[in-house]
């Protein structure tokens, strides 16, 4: 077993798409140093900066030029340092990269991928510690991968590089740093498009995004103290999100909570919420339940953000409820 | 560079006598087309937005008919001129604009969006300002492929004004790709003079902070227009940066078919009728012994009946199957 880390996988993953297809290109603002969170490190060492391509203060036109070298046979992954910074960027995203592949009726591809990371918790403030993925869901023509850890770093990002269309992966920035340990022989690449069932159980049916997986595995392992067995699902990619995966689980355990880091009103999680009920009404036994942040700018003082943040315990507390 | 007083026929300079014959009937073809659109647009047979460039065609013909297919084109809202001059087929075109099964785009794009990879045009864009980025990373991709090609984009004046442009232009220069950003300098956005809208005058004055090279052309003297892209074209083919060309020009028409239209009492739309660029052409034509008047009736006559027959294909189209929208949301 390897020791890793979510940041240095993102690394190590990018520089084996590069080595595996020079049509690979990375963009953004200080990716040839590193970038803040090292995600990019070492990949202008080893592949130059005509590849690792350091940009301007640009978000809307370093989109515009992944768009643009996309559709001339390029495989750009551009990286905008914060969700926070999405909106700039999202007039090239909405109306250029997401609906260049329809609007040609099929001529053009847009074979690129936008990261970018999200998640409060560091003290960073109402601008830098968003979860915004939700934005994004609601735009036919991309795709939205939400990797919770670096296993499925590894697992993902080069299903998203090796995609046709235009995708967006939200990491965390709370996960960059984790220790983890990846088998020796390697991650094989897993499809966009299907969940991952973290931990079986027959009692209820926890759905968790992105740094919410951790927190639900640890609410799982407490209410497995107690008797109850929960079953933890990632969907691991919203758009496409994998439906059958989650409706079996709730058709079988009759219980949903759904858990996401982002404002819970108008998240993601209530898409879920509803397809859920749609798709598994009789089997449910309690109203589905969503946990996510409040609505309110995340604050910075300590004790405000820590409150603000739902983690394992709000997960919990949800759990009681949907058991009745 | 900029100027030609109304009726000026202007040097013709760099054109020949078969250059000249080429972009008369470019711009005949144009002129033909968007004529014919403006019925059809009325009638509710050509949908949505419909942004003519009835005055402008000297820019599309002077510009596109030098490119290869392979030297891509983006093009803005006010697109089928470039289109038809990058060799976009007309019928297929007209189709698109019906939203027909048949159109270049299986009719889920329409005038805004008209894309055919095939001729490099790699499209309209209906949000003013966004496709100036699409080139410099078309143009980065050419150049890191190893392909010697270029790529041209097109935009208005009002584009000039967005945010992205200038982030457009910092980049291009800053990398040095090889892109020809073409302006069509009208005068109008919608319905607003440019100096409502900035206090620059002309947009080629943007170019030099950013250390982009730049020219003004006078954009109804088709043979300027075809001499001054010529240049910018060939120091793009030779892996150069950047190069901005702005042509000042004049739409003879609304900014949409069906526009309020008030606005353009303020317009001297007579002193630019005698700058028509097509008989602009054709006085310079005759004065260099190209060709005479018979030879531009007859590239009109030839144009109209182009435009004839495309409105008989579009018209015998298909719409598109319910399911394509789901079928082409995503590539696979
Ligand atoms: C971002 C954006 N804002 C506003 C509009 C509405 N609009 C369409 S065309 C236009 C004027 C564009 O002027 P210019 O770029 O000079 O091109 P012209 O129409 O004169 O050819 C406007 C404001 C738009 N399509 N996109």
């Amino acid at each position: 077993m390897a020791e890793t880390t979510y940041a240095a996988t993102i690394a190590a993953t990018l520089a084996a798409a590069m080595r595996a297809d020079e049509r690979v290109v990375v963009l953004g603002e200080d990716v040839a140093l590193g970038g803040p969170y090292l995600t990019t490190k070492g990949l202008a060492e080893e592949f130059g900066t005509a590849r690792v391509v350091n940009t301007p203060i640009s978000e809307a036109a370093i989109c515009g030029v992944a768009i643009g070298a996309a559709q001339s046979g390029l495989r750009p992954v551009v990286e905008i340092m914060f969700i926070d910074f999405i909106g700039l960027a999202l007039d090239q995203l909405v109306n250029g990269a997401a609906k260049a592949h329809f609007m040609s009726g099929g001529q053009l591809d847009v074979p690129m991928v936008l990261r970018t990371q999200g998640g409060a918790g560091q003290r960073g403030a109402a601008q830098h510690s968003q979860s915004l993925e939700s934005w994004l869901t609601h735009v036919p023509g991309l795709k939205v991968v939400v990797p919770s850890s670096a296993r499925e770093v590894a697992a993902l990002l080069p299903s998203a590089i090796a995609d046709p269309n235009p995708v967006v992966v939200v990491e965390s920035k709370t996960l960059y740093f984790r220790h983890e340990t990846l088998p020796d022989e390697g991650v094989s690449p897993e499809p966009l498009g299907r969940a991952r069932v973290v931990r079986r159980g027959d009692d209820v049916t926890i759905v968790a995004t992105s740094k919410m997986v951790n927190e639900a595995i640890e609410a799982a392992a407490h209410l497995s103290e107690h008797g109850v067995e929960a079953e933890v699902i990632d969907p691991r990619t919203l758009v496409p999100l994998d439906l059958p995966t989650i409706a079996a689980s709730v058709a079988r355990t009759g219980r949903l909570v759904v858990a996401h880091e982002a404002v819970q009103h108008g998240g993601f999680g209530a898409e879920i919420a509803a397809e859920v009920q749609e798709a598994c009404f009789y089997d449910l036994d309690a109203p589905i339940v969503r946990v996510g942040a409040p609505f309110t700018p995340v604050p910075l003082s300590p004790p405000l953000e820590d409150a603000y943040v739902p983690g394992a315990a709000e997960i919990l507390d949800a759990v009681r409820r949907v058991l009745g | 560079m900029a100027g030609g007083a109304a009726g000026d026929p202007g040097s013709g300079g760099g054109l020949d006598a078969a250059v000249a014959e080429r972009l008369l009937e470019t711009m005949w073809r144009i002129r033909a087309f968007e004529e014919r659109l403006e019925p059809l647009k009325r009638s509710s047979m050509v949908l949505g937005l419909t942004h003519l460039s009835i005055g402008q065609e000297a820019v599309a013909a002077g510009v596109c008919t030098q490119l290869r297919d392979d030297e891509p084109v983006y093009s803005n809202h006010r697109a089928n001129g470039h289109a038809l001059a990058k060799g976009v087929d007309m019928g297929r075109l007209l189709a698109e604009l019906m939203g027909r099964a048949e159109g270049c785009c299986r009719g889920l794009g329409g005038s805004m969006h008209v894309v055919d990879v095939a001729h490099g045009f790699l499209g309209a864009t209906g949000v003013v300002g966004g496709n100036l980025p699409f080139a410099v990373g078309s143009a980065l991709a050419g150049r890191l492929l190893g392909q010697d090609r270029p790529a041209v984009v097109f935009f208005g004046d009002g584009a000039a004004q967005t945010g992205i442009f200038a982030e457009t232009l910092n980049l291009a220069s800053l990398w040095q790709v090889p892109v020809v950003l073409v302006c069509e300098n009208n005068g109008f956005a919608e319905f607003t003079p440019r100096s409502a809208h900035t206090r620059v005058e002309r947009v080629s004055d943007l170019a030099a902070p950013f250390r982009v090279p730049a020219a003004t052309v006078d954009g109804n003297d088709v043979a300027q227009v075809h001499a001054a892209f010529a240049h910018a074209l060939a120091l793009a083919r030779a892996g150069s940066g950047p190069f901005l060309l702005e042509c000042l020009t004049h739409r003879l028409s609304g900014h949409y078919v069906g526009d309020p239209g008030g606005y353009r009492a303020a317009v001297e739309d007579e002193a630019w009728r005698a700058r028509d660029p097509i008989e602009r052409l054709v006085r310079q034509a005759a004065a260099a012994g190209w060709f005479d008047a018979e030879r531009s009736r007859a590239a009109e006559a030839a144009a109209r009946d182009e435009v004839e027959a495309a409105v008989a294909f579009a018209a015998s189209s298909p719409f598109p199957d319910l399911g394509l929208p789901a079928e082409l949301t995503y590539a696979r």
